[in-house]
């Protein structure tokens, strides 16, 4: 067994940690106060990323990218972590279910998401159906030889900036011993297509100028080639592709938390208060040691469910105890780095208040705690019997 | 045309450095360490030359620890050819001088026959600025220091220099020596390809006996001390206030 980094990970990590600290952290202060990101900024993080091999690198070498293994690509996502998710989503990563594209959606899809000519988001949260996917209202009938989509999707975060959408829609019921189940199929659906529109979502009191829009869909024509995987598959791709996205947010939540750290470690080695630095009172520094130590065990939880992957073990619980653990800790971290703070926390002269904020999401987002610990519980308890 | 590029193993410009508590130096143990950021100009100069036609290879050397492997792989992400480690130390905290790491790398630059070599205008460690002009002795080849602006044309090199009161340009006959100061470029990060091709670009590693250099520091360290804390500051109310202080203090 072997802790340690190799070589190239560790240029990995110091080069997209620099790039973070140079390219990103300088204007994540207006893209909070604004709520928008620039596009000529937004181009800028993208050509950069382009230059440096970076971008798509979760990708294969086959469709252009830099092939990163798992646990490569959550040391990447760590680091980036630590800025402003408004800005690092131009250093591109395109869902790698779009590899599930075949024949012409290669190349109307797959490798211009690439090659960051276009850019995409995954659509399958509605009003009535978070966590029960299957629950989705959105629907698409046949007509002729086409399809018709109707219904609404939100939260659907990047929507802003996407070209195109990867959209999970309900496509036909079965009728099992458990009730009736729906048949979900994705489909590729192009900003523009008549009968779909994107509006503005909600203003999130976590991460701000990454935007969350509304997808509209009235009678919304797609033909047959607009269908990702196969018709009635979309639980099939959702599975083979989406298994990982988890170990992303625990990788940032990770990096964020590291960040927020560091803050509050420097402020207690600093503050003074009744004639000494108040690291020096062990009410403060038991919490920063409490913090680094969880901060620690979530990184190497992340890094070790990453690896699994890697090696084609088993992963489903591990990566659902990384992403359970990593955002509630992060969770604790940033709220102990306000205490740490004091008042002056709470003030947006210092980032400390938007991790706090931002770290509210992560517990709900790609599978609330409740979904991880549930899949954690079945995992353990279906081997026997229960 | 080859260009060497030495560069060195040092502590991160970011890291708070502390004494060690017997006051004989440095504290270097588990801490971030990286390469020095001159070096960093130097490599990038380097590889820009290269990029432009000026030059065929670059190499980079470092002398030190066996750790300064990291250090080298680095520059050769950044872009160098190849690189060569010669280890002289096996302590993090022997710091090898510059007079014994000039006279390896006129060794090193016997064996290489390079037609540049560009090195940074010091370490960030120890501040010595030294090794450049050291080796330009001990070679009998021109040099330039404190580089703002390089240009290589033929057979010889005009580069502007950053001196005291301003920038002043020379012209060296090649082969040449130049160091290089904080604004002649900025250095790039290293791109993913790089950094994946990198461990396959060769990396050789010699000791400082294999060039027969005698490295045993000339030089003994007498104390290490933090920079003394600032007194607290005085707010004054008025201009005239602030003179008769000054006044006070008897440096008006």
């Amino acid at each position: 067994m072997n802790f340690g980094l190799t070589d190239e990970q560790e240029m990995i990590v110091s080069t997209v940690r620099a790039f973070v600290e140079r390219e990103i952290y300088p204007h994540e202060a207006e893209v909070e106060r604004t709520g928008r990101v620039p596009p000529e900024l937004a181009q800028e993080i993208k050509r950069k990323t382009l230059e440096l091999g970076f971008y798509a690198c979760n990708f294969p070498p086959e469709v252009g990218g830099a092939g990163l293994s798992h646990l490569d690509f959550a040391l990447v996502e760590r680091e980036l972590g630590r800025g402003s998710m408004a800005l690092t989503h131009f250093f591109g990563r395109p869902q790698n279910i779009l590899m599930a594209c075949e024949g012409a959606q290669r190349e109307r899809y797959l490798l211009p998401a690439v090659r960051g000519e276009r850019m995409d988001a995954l659509a399958m949260t509605e009003p009535d159906a978070g966590s029960d996917v299957r629950g989705m209202k959105c629907t698409a009938r046949r007509d002729g030889g086409d399809w018709v989509v109707n219904g609404t999707k939100h939260f659907i975060s990047g929507a802003d900036h996407a070209d195109f959408f990867i959209v999970f829609v309900a496509t036909g019921e079965d009728d099992t011993p458990h009730g009736p189940k729906k048949r979900i199929t994705a489909f590729l659906v192009d900003r523009g297509t008549p009968g779909f529109t994107v509006r503005e979502g909600y203003r999130s009191v976590s991460h701000r100028g990454y935007a969350n829009c509304i997808l509209e869909f009235d009678d919304c024509r797609l033909p047959d080639a607009q269908v990702l995987g196969a018709v009635d598959g979309g639980f099939e791709v959702m599975n083979t592709w989406l298994y990982a996205t988890r170990i992303t947010v625990a990788a940032m939540s990770v990096g964020r938390a590291r960040r927020a750290f560091d803050l509050a470690l420097h402020h207690a080695a600093e503050r003074r208060q009744f004639g000494q630095t108040i690291g020096r009172f062990q009410g403060v520094s038991f919490q920063l040691a409490d913090a680094v130590t969880e901060i620690d065990a979530a990184d190497w939880l992340t890094l070790a469910a990453a690896w699994r992957l890697d090696q084609g073990l088993p992963a489903n619980r591990e990566i659902a105890s990384a992403k359970l653990y990593a955002t509630e800790m992060l969770a604790r971290v940033t709220d102990m780095g306000i205490q740490v703070f004091g008042g002056m926390g709470l003030m947006d002269d210092f980032p400390l208040e938007r991790f706090w904020r931002d770290a509210r999401v992560e517990r709900i987002w790609d599978g609330t705690s409740e979904i991880q610990r549930h899949i954690i519980g079945r995992e353990l308890l279906r081997p026997l019997g229960s | 045309m080859k260009v060497l590029v030495p560069v060195k193993r040092v502590i991160d410009y970011n890291v708070k450095v502390r004494v060690k508590a017997d006051g004989s130096g440095v504290d270097l143990a588990n801490v971030k360490m990286s390469m020095n950021p001159f070096d960093e100009i130097a490599v990038e100069e380097a590889i820009r030359l290269k990029e432009a036609g000026k030059v065929e290879e670059v190499v980079a050397v470092s002398i030190g620890v066996k750790q300064a492997q990291e250090t080298l792989r680095t520059a050769l992400a950044m872009g160098a050819d190849r690189a060569i480690l010669i280890v002289a130390a096996d302590d993090v905290h022997q710091d090898i001088e510059p007079l014994a790491v000039a006279k390896l790398l006129a060794k090193v630059i016997e064996e290489e026959e390079p037609g540049l070599v560009l090195c940074g205008k010091q370490a960030i460690d120890n501040d010595m600025n030294a090794t450049g002009q050291m080796l330009s002795a001990l070679l009998g080849w021109s040099q330039a220091m404190y580089a703002n602006k390089v240009e290589i044309e033929g057979d010889h090199a005009v580069v502007t220099r950053e001196v005291d009161g301003g920038l002043q340009t020379v012209k060296v006959k090649m082969p040449t020596i130049i160091s290089t100061d904080l604004r002649l470029n900025e250095p790039r990060y290293a791109s993913l390809p790089n950094i994946m091709k990198a461990k396959k670009k060769p990396l050789d590693e010699k000791t400082a006996a294999d060039y027969g250099v005698d490295v045993a520091p000339r030089l003994e360290v007498v104390k290490t001390a933090e920079p003394p804390t600032r007194k607290a500051g005085e707010m004054v109310g008025s201009v005239d206030e602030l003179v008769s202080k000054l006044k006070e203090a008897g440096v008006v």
